[in-house]
Order: C-alpha cells, then structure tokens, then sequence
C-alpha cells in the first residue's frame, strides 16, 4: 500500500492535501484496494458545506455503494469532473485522483488527522 | 452465533488471495483477481466457482416420482432419466419454498440440489411432506463437494481431460460417471451464469484435487477461478431469480416470470391451487427488469412512480457486460409496462428508470 507522505489522513481511509486556505480530498491506496473496481462517484454540489465526518457522497463498486467522509470542515468549491467519466482513476491514482476541492473554515486544525507515519500504522492494523 | 462454515476448498482459496467473506452462514470467496474480470472471464473463456456450499438430497423409493410431483411444480414425467429439471417448491399460498434442480436417474431415484442458505429448511420440509409415501429421504450436502466451470472454453478444457465424449452431455443432461484425472465426478450441463457450462459434484477429496487440475490445465483457456460476486452478476445479467431476491415466502413463481416451470396442468402439487387462482384473477405484483442512465440501482431501493411507492429493486448492478445500469424490481403489476418511466431511490435522491425486457444479456445456452 503506497502512502504519500505530505498529506493528512482520516480513519476513514481519506486523504487531505492543503494548499493555503483551501485543500483536496480523496481516498487512499488502501481505500480503493479494499472497494476493488470503482463504478461511480457520486458528488456533492458546489457551495455545499459539510462539517469534519459528515458525508459528502458515494463512492460504489460493483458490489455497494461506501460513503465519503469528510476529514475536515469546508464548503465545496470544485469538483472533480474526470471522475464522471473514468471513476477508474480512482483506483489507478488514487492520490492523483481528487474527488473534492474545499475552502477551509477559519482557524482550522489538522489535529484530529494522522499523518503519513501514523496512518501507515494505523493501515497494517487494520489489515 | 456459530461459526460459519468452510467448504472443504477454503484452504485453496486462501491460497489464492480470494477476499472472504460470509454468505447464508458459510466462508466464502467473493473475489480472487476482481469481480469484474472474473465476470468477463465466464463471458468471454472459462471460469471455475466452487459451489460446495450448495445442498444435495436423495431421494429414492417405490413412491419417488409421485412425491416429487407433488412437491414440485414442475413435470418430472416431461424429462428421460438422466436429465435434469428446474422447479420450485412452493408452499399452499402459491409462494417460494426454494428454487433447485431435480436430477432423474430413474423413476424411483432422483437427486435435489437446493439453495445453501435454505439446506435446513428444505430438509425440515420435504421430510415432513414425504410422511405419506414410500419414500427414503437421504440429506447428502456433507458429503459432497461442487464446482461450476462455466464459460465457452469449459466443454473444449473438460474434454482435454477426459475420455468420454462431453460433446454427447446434451443442455441439462448428466453423467455419473466422468472420469478426470483417474477419478469419477457427477457432471451435467448446468450452471447460473447464462453461458456453455458444467456442474461437477463429487467426494471432498476428489473436488479438491479438480480444484487445482482445473486451473493448471485450464492455462491454455485462460481459466480464472471466480466468486460469489461474478456469481451474482453473471446470473443477473440473464435475470435468472436468487432465492431471497427475485423469488421469496412473500412471491411466487408467477409474480417472479417464472411461469413456464408451473405446470398446472399437473395432477396435484403443493401451491396449485392458490397458483391457479392468481392466474385466474391476474398477478398482483410482477418482477420487471429496467435501466437507468445516472445512478446504480441496488437491492432494497424503493421504486416510485410520482409520490407513489409501487415497489422495490431486487437486485441490480453496473453490469460489466452490457456497461449499463440495469436492475430487477418486484412492483404493482399496473406500472409493469415496457416503456413505462418509474423512479428509483438511490440513497439520497429519487432517479428516473425505464422498464425493459429482462432478456438483458442473451444466453449462449448449447441446445
């Protein structure tokens, strides 16, 4: 399982790459490995606002529909729309393939997040 | 909670990397390489299933083709010994006990083959029905293993293997005595994917060591071996019914589409009646198939049509062959129309579908 070093990481197997006051979201390596072929992603709508844990779509495999999470607060600003067509990017480049740009809220905090070390610790006792 | 079972090829499938998981109390692979490719792999070569979790019952006695007549509701009298027949146990109300295949080794033998999830059930019922006739019930699902090879390569890779002629195993015909690999399997042309293929029963030692010729052999076929999840949208793609789903205790046969087993014009069977009255007045609710071109449809999804409830999705999928969404619904029989526009609702939001022909994916049956 690859994980990228400069990005956040929640429970819930997402990723986080902030960039100034705004930051993207995906799923990890792990993520996609465990839904195997990803079918569709179902998104949510600009200027959408989700808090930190709130679920902000879907993401379906053959065999069910998983929610996305949110690993931290914002409000959508750009959605990804390769993945209508490909949703298979998501498990060839899953760090590449970002489904949501958010702006953060103000005074955010990564604290709850795990960092790259932490989630790989975090991934092979889960496995 | 007990434990869930393994069949006696967990081993080879742990070997194998398969994703377990657990179906109708029993371990299961679900996939091995993806679901996906294993789908295409029956479809377009051969695939290798290991359906050991399926039930086996004998049936033997002076009174074996009376009863089963009357517990089926097909006609055993339509098909020659060593043939094979589909049906439905069905109780008074008209409604689904279980789906199986009846094989017919002569009048006064035959075997059962039922649903893993039901084995109890089934069991407790036929036993109880079988009161009355001279009949000897024999519960075999412990001591038989199964495969499925299914695919257009599996007759050219089963006959690399063996000396009889498979060519002459005609659609839903069985042989008892195939030999592979010096061993003796039951094989007839059957499965549930909607392609050429066979069922292979046998002793535990003798599957598992099929198991492992099937797929060093096969090579050249471009064997995989396959899942409960290319399972199940193998046999979807044909709309053929899954116990639970499509046929159920709260619908019956005729609801299901599955007429042409209903022989009505049988003497007595359990459910007749009650099947003849529904014919009579017309179904009520009718399995229908339909795609949709946003959303995937999936089992449990409510089906409106305006604010009106009129039913729900019994299975669907993304379908790997077709590249379409597609699913199957139980709905009120008045919106049960070719054509007709309903809704589905996928999780959050309500998406428009089109009721179509269930014949999604044409099967390649060898007739």
């Amino acid at each position: 399982m690859t994980v990228k070093e400069s990005l956040f990481y929640s429970k819930d197997h997402e990723w986080l790459k902030i960039e100034g006051e705004n930051a993207y979201i995906g799923i990890t390596d792990f993520a996609q490995h465990s839904l195997g072929a990803i079918v569709y992603v179902e998104m949510p709508e600009i200027d959408d606002y989700y808090d930190a844990d709130d679920s902000f779509g879907t993401v379906e495999s053959v065999k069910a529909a998983s929610d996305l999470m949110m690993p931290i607060a914002g409000t959508v600003v750009e959605i990804n729309e390769a993945l209508e067509d490909e949703p298979g990017l998501v498990n060839e480049t899953p760090f590449e393939a970002w489904m949501i740009k958010i702006k953060l809220d103000e005074g955010f905090s990564t604290e709850a997040l795990m960092d790259a070390k932490a989630y790989q610790s975090y991934c092979e006792e889960e496995a | 909670m007990s434990e869930p079972k393994k069949t006696h090829l967990y081993n080879q499938h742990v070997a194998l990397d398969a994703k377990m998981i657990e179906f109708s109390g029993w371990l299961m692979p679900v996939n091995y390489e993806g679901i996906i490719e294993e789908h295409e792999a029956v479809r377009e070569n051969v695939g290798l299933f290991d359906v050991s979790h399926m039930g086996e019952v004998r049936i033997e006695g002076k009174e074996a083709t009376a009863f089963l007549q009357y517990l089926f509701t097909n006609d055993l009298s339509l098909i020659e010994n060593g043939h094979v027949q589909y049906g439905m146990m069905c109780y008074e109300n008209g409604t689904v006990v279980d789906d199986l295949l009846i094989y017919k080794y002569h009048t006064e033998s035959y075997l059962l083959v039922i649903n893993a999830g039901n084995i109890e059930k089934d069991v407790a019922w036929i036993t109880e029905k079988a009161a009355d006739f001279d009949v000897r019930i024999n519960p075999i699902s412990d001591v038989l293993s199964e495969v499925a090879l299914q695919g257009p390569n599996a007759e050219a890779l089963l006959q690399s293997l063996s000396d009889e002629d498979i060519k002459e195993i005609g659609f839903f015909q069985f042989r008892e005595d195939i030999h592979i690999n010096g061993t003796p399997f039951l094989v007839s042309r059957t499965g549930y994917t909607g392609e050429d293929g066979f069922e292979i029963y046998g002793s535990h030692e003798a599957i598992k060591m099929l198991w492992d010729y099937l797929l060093e052999k096969g090579e050249p076929y471009h064997i995989k071996p396959c899942g409960l999840g290319a399972r199940d949208t193998l046999r979807f793609e044909v709309a053929l019914p899954l116990y639970g789903h499509e046929i159920s205790d709260s619908i019956s046969p005729l609801e299901a589409g599955l007429g042409f087993f209903v022989k009505l014009n049988k003497e007595n069977f359990i459910g007749k009646a009650a099947l003849e009255k529904q014919k009579e007045k017309g179904i009520a609710q009718k399995i229908v198939g339909f795609e949709m071109s946003k959303g995937i449809p999936r089992h449990g999804y409510e089906v409106f049509d305006g604010n009106e409830a009129i039913g729900y999705v019994t299975t669907g999928y993304y379908s790997p062959t077709l590249k379409k969404n597609i699913g199957l619904a139980l709905i009120n029989a008045t919106f049960a129309k070719m054509g007709n526009t309903i809704e589905i609702q996928v999780r959050k939001k309500r998406m428009p579908a089109t009721i179509i022909s269930k014949k999604f994916y044409q099967k390649q049956y060898k007739k």
